[in-house]
């Protein structure tokens, strides 16, 4: 049973960790119909800026506020420079730019910080074991995580839900067309939201790295599984990113947690072991592909959306 | 990325040698990671094959030599699609490297049906050890269960009676862990097969192996996942509870990542840096001195290829059509090697000494790899017997 609620919250944490980077992708898909695969980037870039920003000034907390500075600035610089031009264009033309756009990031990185990866190494305030319930130990940094993460989702829904912007964001996600002719500066807007985005995306990206470490690609994998729970969730819906999130970090871990085990009781030891961690990972692809049958639209889509 | 380097030999007087070596070459297909976050790896592994070949002068028994580097970026399929193009388009006589047992099964095929020779400069899996062994393919390494097995035996000496078992779900990580389960005389209470090469996020398992509570966790994880698995297992608090004993994770690549984390932690091996035999010496002050690096494991059994393949184009006197004498030489492992003299058993895996490795500070407090005992001597793999080849 213990064991049964750390693995819940290492589903919790690696949910919401999804959630900062599909609440991002959610608001860009949603409010500037843009389909950016270079989310992931924009995680990676997070993730090198912490890494050496936390290196130069020799503290943790003040390395990561600079990086996601920084990942806010090179998401408004990307969109000004690249991205602005393609808004009018078919989807397939996104999806070419932001690909290239990935391959262009990778090269740059490698370039500029080397093929090898970095570390960010945790405060010694972090790098322990906490018990939160009598005999539940959990790393003190996933906790942490969860924290922050919790803490920017509220953040984000005060936002979006009680501010002038956050009308703005969600008259945009509804109808895009009436926000520009009711003479609002549409171009600033998508700016905007889209440096919010990328800032989370760096978020994320930062506050993986002293677990995984930064390296070349580590976007993509974590991409398919943002792209996941905004179609499980709903497009342009934060509220669905969020709950979608967590139970796509749940399943998967608990998943992986327990799967083998489950399996144990009509396989065979070595099978169940080789079968458990390939089937755990295609749940996800199950529920997303239940939910398309049952709700194409997604759990929560945002008003407007066919 | 593609990287497809030609490193031709150095130019040679026509006029010397036989008419044999004025028209030919040895030509070496290099198949390993050079792209994605493996790529160290492979870097170090070709160093080290380089500096090997500077060693020799670049020739092998009067033939220049020249070697097509081709990068399998970690996968089966891309692995096998290089290594049909070395032996299809390029018609090298030798094929070298594979880091990943995974891309070396896959890719075994095509070499020894065109007899050609394959020579394993780390994987080693199970199957080419017992059924699939071939007169064609030798290893420079061992076979994936030996150095597992020689941890079990250091385990069995700590007194530790109950193990959790943490490995990739790959044709190598199921070898390691039946390895280490195979000499291990206590209880294995948990095994966890993680999905390889993207998961990266190890808290599951390292929950699990915590309610578990053994007496020590056994891991394996090469290249940077082991950095990771170090970090994950330290921020969970394990570090200093339940000790941790590893093949393969640590390494002279892996190390300047992971630091102190690493302090302390065993591991066994069969080549270590400091290994007092004269071509060991030489090996790892020349590689210094040449890539301001260190060698690792990889790049030793790589550089022993290039001493294994020397010597059967040397007996051949450089006639390369002379397959059987050049695997009769082979099998005598008749060069230097920088772990110290070794055998051949029957399906072409070396017999040697595995050893205990401990990370401690030096005297400048870098962090580096030590010997510190034997474990075992003359160690030869369970699955020879599986194999049919007598000689």
């Amino acid at each position: 049973m213990l064991l049964f609620i750390e693995q819940c919250l290492n589903g919790l944490q690696l949910g919401l960790l999804l959630f900062l980077l599909a609440a991002g992708l959610t608001l860009i898909f949603g409010i500037m119909d843009f389909v950016n695969l270079a989310h992931g980037s924009l995680y990676m870039i997070g993730a090198y800026f912490a890494a050496t920003f936390a290196a130069m000034t020799d503290s943790f907390v003040l390395g990561a506020l600079l990086a996601l500075i920084a990942t806010f600035l090179v998401g408004v610089v990307v969109e000004m420079v690249a991205l602005r031009r393609l808004y009018g264009r078919d989807h397939l033309d996104h999806v070419l730019a932001t690909f290239g756009l990935i391959l262009f990031s990778n090269e740059m990185v490698r370039l500029v910080w080397g093929p090898e990866g970095r570390n960010l190494a945790l405060p010694s305030w972090l790098n322990t074991a906490i018990e939160i319930f009598p005999g539940v130990y959990y790393p003190t940094y996933r906790f942490a995580i969860i924290v922050v993460a919790l803490a920017v989702a509220g953040f984000l829904y005060v936002i979006v839900m009680r501010t002038r912007i956050g009308m703005l964001i969600r008259a945009g996600a509804s109808n895009r067309e009436m926000i520009g002719a009711l003479g609002i500066n549409i171009k600033l807007l998508y700016t905007l939201v889209f440096g919010i985005g990328a800032a989370l995306a760096g978020l994320a990206g930062l506050m993986q790295t002293p677990i995984l470490t930064a390296s070349i690609g580590m976007g993509e994998n974590i991409l398919i599984l943002a792209f996941v729970v905004i179609i499980i969730g709903g497009i342009g819906s934060i509220r669905g990113a969020f709950i979608a999130s967590i139970f796509v970090g749940l399943i998967d871990t608990v998943g992986r947690a327990f799967m083998p085990d489950l399996l144990k009781l009509f396989l065979s030891q070595a099978a169940a072991s080789t079968a458990g961690p390939a089937l755990s990972s295609m749940l996800i692809y199950l529920l997303m592909a239940v939910i398309l049958v049952l709700r194409p639209e997604g759990l929560f889509p945002a008003a407007g959306n066919r | 990325m593609k990287k497809t380097m030609v490193a031709a030999g150095a130019i040679l007087a026509l006029t010397a040698g036989s008419a044999l070596a004025q028209s030919k070459s040895v030509k070496i297909g290099f198949v390993s990671t050079f792209s994605g976050p493996t790529a160290v790896i492979g870097n170090n592994m070709r160093d080290s094959f380089e500096l090997a070949l500077d060693h020799i002068g670049r020739k092998m028994g009067g033939l220049p030599v020249e070697v097509i580097y081709e990068d399998d970026g970690q996968k089966p399929e891309q692995g096998k699609q290089k290594t049909e193009k070395l032996i299809e388009s390029d018609k090298v006589d030798f094929v070298v490297g594979y880091i990943w047992s995974n891309v070396l099964l896959a890719s075994l095929k095509p070499v020894l049906d065109s007899k050609t020779f394959l020579i394993s400069s780390n994987a080693g899996p199970s199957q080419i050890a017992g059924e699939l062994c071939s007169e064609y393919f030798f290893s420079t390494s061992w076979q994936n269960d030996q150095t597992p097995q020689a941890m079990g035996t250091y385990m069995n000496t700590k007194g530790v009676k109950s193990v959790f078992l943490i490995g990739p779900n790959y044709a190598a990580g199921k070898d390691m862990l039946a390895g280490v389960a195979s000499t291990f005389k206590g209880q294995v209470v948990g095994q966890e097969l993680t999905k390889w090469p993207d998961q990266l996020d190890f808290s599951a398992e390292l929950s699990k192996a915590r309610a578990a509570k053994p007496d020590a966790i056994f891991v394996f994880y090469p290249g940077a996942a082991g950095v990771q698995f170090l970090t994950q297992y330290a921020q969970a608090g394990l570090k200093g509870q339940i000790p941790l004993y590893t093949a393969f994770t640590i390494d002279e690549l892996s190390l300047p990542r992971q630091k102190d984390l690493a302090l302390g932690v065993p591991g066994a091996q069969h080549w270590v840096n400091d290994l007092p035999n004269d071509a060991n010496k030489k090996y790892v002050a020349d590689f210094k001195a040449k890539y301001k690096s260190s060698p690792s494991f990889y790049g030793a059994q790589t550089y022993d290829a290039v001493g294994l393949i020397n010597s059967a184009v040397v007996a051949a006197k450089g006639d390369l059509t002379k397959k059987d004498v050049m695997r009769n030489e082979m099998r005598k492992a008749n060069y230097k090697s920088v772990r110290g003299p070794y055998k051949y058993g029957n399906n072409h895996i070396p017999i040697q000494n595995f050893y205990l490795q401990d990370v401690v500070k030096n005297a400048s407090g870098e962090l580096v790899l030590k010997t510190v005992a034997t474990i075992v001597k003359d160690s030869q793999d369970n699955f020879a017997a599986k194999c049919p080849m007598k000689w």
